[in-house]
């Protein structure tokens, strides 16, 4: 696997979109190409020379392509969004659609990101090793295809409004999360180590939430129906399952009425 | 004005009966003319097609549904936005295109006609507004009057004059161009939770079925003598077993004649007549009923429709039929837009997927090409996707390319996944037809402009004709084969002259033109009746004043009037 390491040389003014530095862009390219790649700040276009020193070629796929980036980046958009292979490694904080559309390969953060990441992750790794803000794994706005597949896993604590409209995959969340989790879910799974704030699984109509602290306040449309021993990302424990949204429509399945499931770690 | 010669091009004309012959093309002061003078520019279309601008006769671009649709679908735009380098404005939306989109995307594909085909008068003001900001193209709007509660108690009574100047005095006030009706009767029982399944189903409150609606618009459409039709988009759209309905309908024609002086032969044009041709009676065993149909419209000379084809795309739905709307809803559970608009109408918007894995939607697809594939005379038969309906607009290159060649549809069918059960719903794939240049030209130019009462002017390459000229890369003499290529030259001209300018150049706008808004002015002696009810509708029941309602000279900036006598002989 080659290697490509960017360090950040100047600071944009406004915010930078990086919707070109990711394995698949950059793959078949040397340095001096992938310098040459545009990056869009407001409404101009610059290069990526022009913010980065750029250092080793990348591989012939993008497979074969890992990027790692040094310096602040807390001022940078869009850092391995829609990647579908390789890997890429960012020493730093980001901001926002870090990891969106993602289909596979693998992400890691070694920071913060803002809003609005990994959103409607389909595929691959997406690994932030500190706080994540609000719509992690999320639909995009108006959407309704929200995170469909892969591992989004954060450290720390993520915002409200959590992998809403959820399809599929699985979603960790370590610390706590705000308001809003799992809305309108309807598949995956959602791993909760912290405690919740209010309304966890508001019109959820499939998928399957564990929440190993509290929550703040319960949704009504949740009932308690027993206990259950469960193995829960390397976590043996006795967890109360409760089913829901009763609030919504809920599909049959062989004459069987399907419901969402959320375990409450006792 | 500057003045053109198109040289050596393979001119097709059904207006002139042209096909295909090498013949030059001259344009001066934005009209086709006879000859130009020897300083005139050589556009050198040695290889290439020429045929009229086309016209598109019914597809949704202006208005508040059309923006309910932009707000609601931030998703639609999101991938989907550029900035290509060149005088044009950011382009952004897939299925619900931004105005300047809209525009250049037409222009691209040599259209330099479109009809907004449902204004709500009460937003007749933000229909305008929109229309205005469409860049190139020449627009007019229809307002809708199938629901109109004015309409409604006069058409009860038999009042076809009092009607006829209602509808006078609304195409006045919204600038409107013609009488639209959408699911007669039914939106109007939607507000009672109710819908309009057969033309026979009263109206709740109202006491009118759907086909004395349908009756009494067409008389007073041909009372007034306006330049369109009665444009009517017909009961239980969408629905298995439709066609009866359907075929009710459009024998409603019978025996009514045409009286205007625009040329116009049909007294009715059945719009988007795809979604109104299923037979079955379940989404289970819905299957074709194109064939039926058509053998109905064919034998009707008085009639005129267009195709409304599914284009396999994810799209926006959005009809003033509320009652449909709110089905879909309940079909594919994506979020719905609903909206009573007071004593005229109502709308609903839903997002919708049409799939090749799902088999209906299949079948949506076929029926669409066997419509224009049975039809007899392609003068009175449009190719239209109903947009954003069955699929945006933009994907017209694509619908020609499978109408134009078997190998190209047959491959697309049998990719399917459920490919067997559509051939067995379906006659498509017994149908060898394909259409040719000059069929497309009927389809695209000289049919629509002729059902619109724009014949005279447009639609055709006469001398003294408006000069709205396409050229394509298509040299006809070695048409392309695959479907990328055909696509590719009807989306990009390698000329568009709109009124004797050129606007696009390989696939690239060069100029915003000079677009125009089209509307009809009837001239009517008061009617002092329909005067006072109008008073007394507004004091009683709207919410805005009656002064508040016309759409100003502003809002409408660049206008081609059509002034009628509505009282003529």
């Amino acid at each position: 696997m080659n290697t490509v390491t960017l360090t950040v040389k100047k600071q944009p003014e406004l915010y930078l979109e990086l919707e070109k530095v990711n394995p698949d862009e950059f793959a078949g390219k040397t340095a001096a190409e992938i310098e040459k790649l545009p990056v869009y700040m407001g409404k101009e276009t610059d290069t990526i020379g022009d913010f980065f020193t750029v250092a080793g070629n990348a591989g012939a796929t993008a497979a074969e392509t890992k990027i790692v980036i040094n310096g602040d980046c807390t001022k940078m958009k869009y850092i391995g969004a829609k990647m579908t292979d390789g890997e890429v490694v960012v020493n730093s904080s980001c901001d926002m659609y870090t990891g969106s559309w993602m289909k596979g390969g693998k992400l890691t953060v070694n920071g913060d990101v803002h809003s609005f990441c990994g959103l409607a992750l389909k595929g691959g790794e997406f690994t932030v090793n500190g706080n994540a803000g609000n719509y992690l794994g999320a639909a995009y706005r108006g959407d309704w295809r929200g995170m469909s597949g892969g591992v989004l896993r954060v450290k720390g604590n993520a915002g409200s409004d959590v992998a809403s409209f959820m399809t599929g995959g699985t979603l960790i969340v370590e610390g706590d999360v705000d308001i809003h989790l799992g809305t309108h879910m309807e598949g995956g799974t959602i791993i909760l180590k912290g405690n919740a704030n209010r309304r966890v699984g508001g019109q959820l109509v499939k998928g399957t939430i564990y929440v190993f602290g509290t929550i703040n306040v319960m949704m009504p449309g949740y009932k308690p129906v027993g206990d259950v021993e469960l193995e829960v990302d390397g976590t043996k424990a006795t967890f109360t399952d409760y089913i829901g949204d009763l609030g919504e429509r809920h599909p049959k399945s062989k004459g069987n009425i399907v419901y969402g499931h959320l375990y409450m770690k006792k | 004005m500057s003045e053109f010669i198109i040289k050596n091009g393979h001119v097709f004309d059904p207006v002139q009966g042209i096909k295909g012959d090498k013949k030059d093309i001259a344009i001066k002061d934005g009209k086709i003319v006879d000859k130009v003078g020897s300083s005139a520019k050589v556009i050198d279309a040695k290889g290439k097609t020429v045929m009229a601008g086309a016209l598109d006769i019914h597809s949704h671009v202006a208005g508040p549904k059309v923006n309910a649709g932009r707000w609601y679908r931030p998703e639609d735009k999101h991938f989907d936005s550029h900035k290509v380098p060149g005088i044009t404005r950011i382009e952004g939306g897939k299925s619900i295109p931004t105005v300047f989109k809209t525009g250049y995307t037409y222009a691209r594909m040599g259209f330099g006609f479109v009809m907004e085909a449902a204004m709500p008068p009460m937003y007749a003001r933000h229909v305008h507004e929109e229309i205005h900001d469409t860049p190139i193209i020449d627009e007019a709007a229809l307002p809708v009057f199938g629901n109109n509660w004015f309409i409604l108690e006069y058409l009860k009574n038999q009042e076809i004059e009092n009607a006829a100047a209602y509808i006078a005095w609304i195409l006045k006030q919204t600038k409107g161009y013609g009488i639209k009706c959408v699911n007669p009767g039914g939106t109007e029982a939607w507000a009672w939770g109710l819908n309009c399944l057969t033309i026979h189903d009263p109206v709740p409150y109202f006491d009118i079925t759907p086909a004395e609606i349908v009756t009494g618009l067409m008389k007073a459409n041909e009372y007034l003598g306006l330049p369109h039709s009665f444009h009517v988009h017909q009961n239980d759209l969408g629905n298995p077993g439709n066609y009866t309905v359907t075929m009710d309908t459009l024998k409603l024609a019978e025996g009514i004649k045409p009286r205007n002086n625009f040329g116009r032969e049909q007294v009715l044009h059945s719009t988007h007549l795809q979604f109104h041709s299923y037979g079955g009676d379940s989404f289970a065993n819905i299957c074709s009923k194109a064939k039926e149909v058509m053998d109905v419209f064919n034998k009707n000379k008085n009639l005129t429709m267009d195709t409304g084809n599914v284009t396999m795309d994810e799209t926006t739905t959005m009809t003033a039929d509320g009652p449909f709307e709110h089905h879909l809803h309940a079909l594919n559970h994506l979020k719905w837009f609903n909206v009573d608009v007071e004593l005229e109408t109502g709308a609903g918007v839903v997002p919708y997927i049409y799939s090749p894995n799902v088999t209906v939607n299949c079948i949506q697809w076929a029926i669409g090409l066997e419509l224009a594939l049975y039809a007899k005379d392609p003068m009175r038969c449009f190719i239209t996707t109903d947009h954003p309906n069955a699929g945006p607009f933009t994907r017209y290159p694509r619908v020609y390319s499978w109408l134009m060649s078997k190998k190209i549809r047959d491959a697309y069918l049998n990719s399917f996944k459920h490919a067997d059960k559509v051939i067995d719903a379906t006659t498509l794939a017994e149908l060898d037809r394909e259409i040719t240049l000059y069929e497309l030209a009927q389809m695209t130019r000289a049919g629509p402009a002729k059902a619109l009462g724009l014949g005279t002017d447009y639609g055709g390459l006469k001398p003294g004709m408006t000069a709205d000229v396409a050229i394509y890369n298509i040299d006809p003499d070695n048409f392309p084969t695959s479907g990328p290529e055909i696509e590719k030259a009807f989306a990009n001209v390698a000329w568009f002259f709109k009124n004797g300018t050129i606007c696009v150049e390989n696939g690239k706008v060069v100029d915003m033109g000079h677009k125009e808004t089209f509307w009809v002015d009837v001239k009517m002696p008061e009617n002092k009746q329909v005067m006072h009810d109008v008073r007394e509708k507004f004091l009683k029941y709207y919410s805005l004043n009656e002064a508040n309602y016309p759409v100003p000279e502003s809002y409408a900036p660049h206008q081609h009037i059509i002034a009628i006598d509505g009282v003529q002989g």
